[in-house]
């Protein structure tokens, strides 16, 4: 209870930040009546289209990306499933450049998201299929190798087969993610789904906590593996398919987020999930911040500012793993 | 009359170019038959003012062993297009000529008077260059008071005084945004501070086809939620230092009249 609580303040605190903080100086009373939608117009328009779907977007593709890294790492019992690393977020992206590319996105709205969605399960079974359910640690990272390479290859292809020439740059985008001008309507595109697949994330609680004793132990308690096994598939790629499809591929966030709060969820797995929702919100938000804070003029990437933060942790991870054999 | 300038020995016979705005310039000013290749943007009627012009010659896509065996006499190319081609065209024996992007009128002058030395043609750019002053005197008028305008390119950039652009926007009678925030080159301007700046007018290309997260910006909500965004429908005529780029001060003399007219 107090860390659930610790943690709620710790991300209402950063999404005040990241209203307050953008690159126009605003008094904080302009801000927050500008939010709501009194004061001045022209800060009300300022606030509401341009900061507040950044800020949103921030905390809304965290805790996708926290709380799927948390069921993954349960699930397959391997502190290295992250749907970043593992190729889920760079295949959902590939999904979104297609939709993007072919013109499917702007017939329909939705074929974005889906189409990110739809490739992310792609993404997700295969892992699944070739780590198997007690995820070897070896097979789970090649396998992820493989995935990650094969999707980013494939949408630097149809990037550079665009004839946008801004379309080369875009590539950094798709691998690094940004919730730079994001709009409205791309909030409006990403949360349904990232909220669908969340609730059915969170509902892997239970299961994920039974799986701790082991398979037999999980299935003696009355835990079906086969319908565990699908609905990590589908709310991982829901809520990792939408908030790619408008955020690009932000790495090391499902990582690094359970890895930091399980010790305070003493290694359970059902407290971990919504621990790593909002743990996930919380350290999106503050790179967020950070890229406006640091560098302001030269518009850094979410996923540089992740991965300077993640990938020292990821070689702690690997250290602590070879040491215990 | 075709070939004549070749057959007089007075300029090259067989030019070649790999950029779209020496590619506009040549079409401008070569003889009859001198000019055999163009780049493949000449025919995009996107990039280029001239595309209908383009259309009867061969486009070339600038790799070296393509050039060689078109045998120029000279191979016009930008300053910054196909590097390693037009080095090794060089070492080849070819003769390259390398023009760098017009950002000034001035230079626009420049470039059109040094492609008509290179093709021998001197008194059809001549020609050219006096019905460019006397299109732009006309053009110029002193208004009392400019709108400030932003013209908003993708990743978040302003357009610069000092630019092409600067220039079309300045002969147009239009004050720039970048110059009262400090940017003659232009530079960077987050979309908030864009915004809260409220100038006059924010003008953006028209967007592409096929999307990209940088062009995206140019059509956020908030954009047109100012009620001042204006998209320029004749971008081709903005890219290139010819003189075409006159009909964009023209089109920019217009808008600004207009919004004179509202005030």
């Amino acid at each position: 209870m107090r860390l659930a609580l610790s943690l709620s303040a710790l991300v209402f605190a950063l999404l005040l930040a990241s209203l307050s903080l953008g690159y126009a100086p605003l008094p904080p009373s302009t801000v927050l009546r500008g939010v709501v939608g009194a004061g001045d117009p022209l800060h009300v328009m300022v606030m509401q289209q341009i900061r507040l779907p950044r800020t949103a977007l921030a905390a809304l593709v965290g805790a996708a990306l926290g709380l799927s890294g948390a069921a993954m790492q349960g699930y397959l019992r391997n502190p290295l499933a992250e749907p970043g690393l593992i190729g889920v977020s760079g295949s959902a992206a590939l999904g979104a450049v297609i939709a993007l590319q072919t013109g499917l996105a702007a017939a329909f709205a939705l074929a974005l998201p889906l189409m990110a969605l739809l490739f992310a399960l792609g993404a997700v079974a295969l892992i699944l299929l070739l780590a198997g359910p007690r995820g070897g640690s070896l097979t789970l990272i090649l396998a992820g190798i493989a995935v990650s390479a094969l999707a980013g290859a494939l949408t630097s292809l149809a990037l550079n087969l665009s004839s946008n020439p801004y379309a080369t740059f875009e590539i950094v985008f798709w691998m690094m993610g940004s919730v730079a001008d994001r709009s409205l309507s791309h909030l409006a595109l990403a949360a349904p789904l990232v909220a669908l697949g969340g609730a059915v994330l969170l509902t892997l609680g239970r299961g994920l906590d039974a799986l701790t004793l082991g398979e037999d132990g999980a299935q003696a308690l009355g835990v079906s593996m086969t319908a565990l096994r699908l609905k990590l598939l589908f709310g991982t790629a829901a809520a990792v398919g939408a908030a790619t499809a408008v955020a690009g591929a932000v790495g090391f966030v499902g990582l690094v987020v359970p890895h930091l709060l399980r010790p305070l969820c003493g290694a359970r797995p059902s407290r971990l999930l919504w621990a790593s929702a909002l743990g996930g919100a919380a350290m999106l938000l503050a790179a967020d911040i950070a890229v406006r804070l640091v560098l302001p003029e030269r518009d850094l990437k979410l996923g540089v500012v992740m991965a300077l933060i993640g990938a020292p942790l990821f070689l702690h991870l690997i250290y602590k793993t070879r040491r215990g054999g | 009359m075709a070939g004549a300038a070749a057959a007089d020995g007075a300029g090259p016979a067989r030019v070649v170019s790999l950029n779209v705005c020496t590619d506009q310039l040549a079409l401008l000013l070569a003889a009859p038959g001198q000019l055999v290749s163009v780049s493949p943007l000449a025919h995009d009627p996107r990039s280029s003012a001239m595309a209908h012009e383009a259309a009867p010659f061969p486009a070339n896509h600038a790799h070296a062993e393509e050039i060689a065996l078109l045998e120029p006499d000279l191979v016009l190319a930008g300053n910054f297009t196909a590097r390693a081609a037009t080095d090794m065209l060089d070492q080849l024996g070819y003769r390259v000529e390398r023009f760098n992007p017009a950002n000034s009128l001035a230079d626009v002058r420049d470039n059109i008077a040094r492609m008509g030395t290179l093709l021998g043609r001197e008194a059809e750019a001549d020609t050219l260059l006096a019905r460019f002053d006397a299109r732009l005197a006309a053009l110029s008028d002193a208004p009392e008071t400019r709108p400030v305008v932003a013209y908003y390119l993708p990743f978040n950039e302003t357009a610069g005084v000092q630019s092409l652009t600067g220039e079309i926007l300045a002969a147009a009678g239009m004050a720039n945004i970048s110059e009262a925030r400090g940017l003659p080159y232009g530079g960077r301007l987050p979309l908030e501070e864009l915004v809260l700046a409220q100038p006059d007018m924010i003008l953006v290309g028209q967007p592409y086809d096929s999307p990209a997260q940088a062009t995206a910006l140019l059509q956020h909500p908030v954009l047109r939620a100012t009620g001042t965004l204006h998209e320029i429908p004749d971008g081709q005529n903005w890219i290139c230092g010819t003189p075409f780029v006159l009909d964009a001060v023209e089109a920019m003399r217009d808008l600004r009249r207009d919004w004179e007219a509202t005030q």
